[in-house]
């Protein structure tokens, strides 16, 4: 029995129930039905087109079930509908399920946990676990999810950005346990990318591609945070960081820059770059000043004011910092980085250990702490 | 066996004896220390005696219901002026004196000067429903 086939019919087959009018939980039943038979009766009789057998023996369970339900009248009227017998059309329906779970009437956490389980084909076990919560957590995250778009017709067009969005917020999560979020929301955007011809499609994917190629080197083996210019560039994945830039550089011959691009055009740069120090920090703040004019995002200018500091030196990056509210998540790392390497190395423990407070994981907690007692160590106790 | 929860205080405890703040350690200071809770909490997981452990960031905030209609109360955040809980563990261990012990082991990772910092722990036992069967004769 190939696990993988099936994991990827799975959403496709759930995709084609729900065009054809059944509700999304009862076509996940029905799906789940269909993939017990399956396993049931492939070894003997293994069938010649897989979705096809899957399609049609999940639809006979969502019919059996919707006719043994008497209260389940009015979607009966729709079952008489049913499409004429023959192959499944091979227009990727998968591409409504992506619209579906990013609905804007979903919060966050639900698109993302409904987007996992419809497209990924994930278990919500395995979800629980990416997401360390009680599985009992994640199924009333799921179910009330699916509840909520049960009442959305799938006749609104649906809106990319926020389906981007969604795979974006997976890719950040990138626990690593059973399930590696961040290498399933790569896999999701490159089927995304694969059913629509859109730039920022490509731009997430080049980005996902380009940060992912540099995470084994981002944390030493005690769990430690490793910053950018102390990574080991030999490791950096070589074949991923080709991919990412070669499908920036066409999306961007498209001319319609959208923030993910811009994004993946930093990384390229850093990934680009042989070592730390031939890192082309001009060309990163004209990106970010691409960026802030996309998203004016006070994050971005944050960003912006570390590659100023490296293309202009400190204290340029300090006055453009000076222009921030420091109460952004962050700030006081960067105005630490800054304050150091222009030497003030008392402001800059200070801000470190400040930064360390507020720091939102124990990584980069221990991280600043350490840069602080760096610091404070070497201007003696 | 009993679950307990240890409590690592940012403030609000007694004074520990080696009471140097973090960032006044040594690097390699900060790095041993890290390495002694990691072990700590690693050695129980093979035991069989560690549930669950967290870090908590260093802002709370107090909350109360006001009324029908109205928004919640939030008193502060104040990071500067209340107790706070900078972490917690829970264990699942025989007796109390064994909690008692192993929070008196973590109270000694190294700090400044390698040095055990000593720190105060709190110790609390979560209450459990009571057994359906009382006085089983082989025990638990």
């Amino acid at each position: 029995m190939d696990e993988a086939l099936l994991r990827s019919l799975t959403p496709r087959v759930l995709a084609v129930l729900v065009r054809r009018g059944a509700d999304f939980a009862a076509a996940e039943d029905a799906v789940q039905d269909a993939l017990i038979e399956a396993v049931r009766v492939w070894p003997a009789d293994p069938p010649r087109d897989a979705k096809g057998w899957l399609v049609t023996v999940a639809w006979r369970k969502f019919l059996d079930q919707a006719r043994a339900d008497a209260a389940r009248r009015r979607r009966e009227d729709r079952v008489d509908e049913e499409p004429p017998p023959g192959p499944t059309p091979t227009a990727d329906d998968t591409l409504q399920l992506y619209f579906l779970c990013a609905h804007p009437s979903l919060t966050p956490s639900s698109a993302v946990a409904l987007t996992l389980r419809a497209v990924g084909g994930l278990t919500t076990r395995q979800i629980a676990q990416a997401y360390l919560v009680p599985e009992a957590t994640m199924a009333q995250r799921i179910s009330r999810a699916k509840r909520t778009v049960s009442r959305v017709r799938f006749d609104q067009p649906g809106d990319v950005a926020t389906v981007l969005r969604v795979l974006y917020l997976v890719f950040n999560e990138g626990y690593s346990g059973d399930v590696d979020l961040a290498a399933e929301a790569i896999r999701l955007t490159r089927q995304l990318a694969a059913a629509i011809d859109h730039p920022e499609v490509a731009g997430l994917l080049a980005l996902m591609l380009l940060h992912h190629a540099r995470r084994a080197t981002r944390t030493a083996p005690d769990g430690s945070l490793v910053p950018l210019a102390e990574q080991d560039r030999s490791r950096w994945d070589t074949a991923a960081i080709a991919e990412g830039i070669a499908l920036l550089q066409a999306a961007l011959a498209r001319d319609r820059l959208g923030e993910f691009q811009a994004q993946a055009a930093i990384a390229a740069l850093h990934a680009d770059a042989p070592t730390a120090e031939e890192t082309d920090w001009v060309q990163i703040v004209q990106w970010y000043d691409e960026l802030t004019r996309l998203t004016d995002s006070p994050i971005v200018r944050l960003n912006r004011a570390v590659a100023v500091g490296e293309a202009d030196g400190p204290r340029a990056g300090l006055a453009a910092l000076a222009a921030l509210d420091d109460s952004l998540p962050r700030h006081a790392a960067v105005a630490a980085y800054l304050h150091e390497r222009d030497g003030d190395l008392t402001t800059a423990a200070r801000l470190y250990a400040e930064a360390a407070h507020q720091a939102p994981n124990l990584a980069e907690r221990d991280y600043l702490t350490r840069q602080a007692a760096r610091l404070n160590a070497s201007r003696g106790r | 066996m009993a679950k307990y929860l240890l409590l690592k205080h940012y403030r609000g405890a007694p004074a520990p004896v080696n009471d140097v703040p973090m960032d006044q350690w040594a690097p390699e200071e900060v790095s041993a220390h890290v390495q002694y809770m990691q072990d700590f909490a690693a050695r129980l997981e093979k035991t069989g005696e560690f549930v669950d452990g967290q870090a908590l960031a260093p802002e709370g905030a107090w909350v109360r219901y006001d009324g029908e209609g109205r928004p919640p109360v939030t008193d502060g955040p104040f990071a500067e002026t209340k107790d706070l809980i900078a972490g917690w563990m829970v264990i699942d261990v025989d007796s109390y004196e064994r909690a008692v012990e192993l929070a008196g082991e973590l109270s000694a990772a190294p700090g400044a000067g390698g040095k055990p910092i000593h720190e105060w722990l709190e110790v609390r036992p979560f209450l459990a429903a009571p057994p359906t069967i009382t006085g089983c004769p082989h025990g638990d």
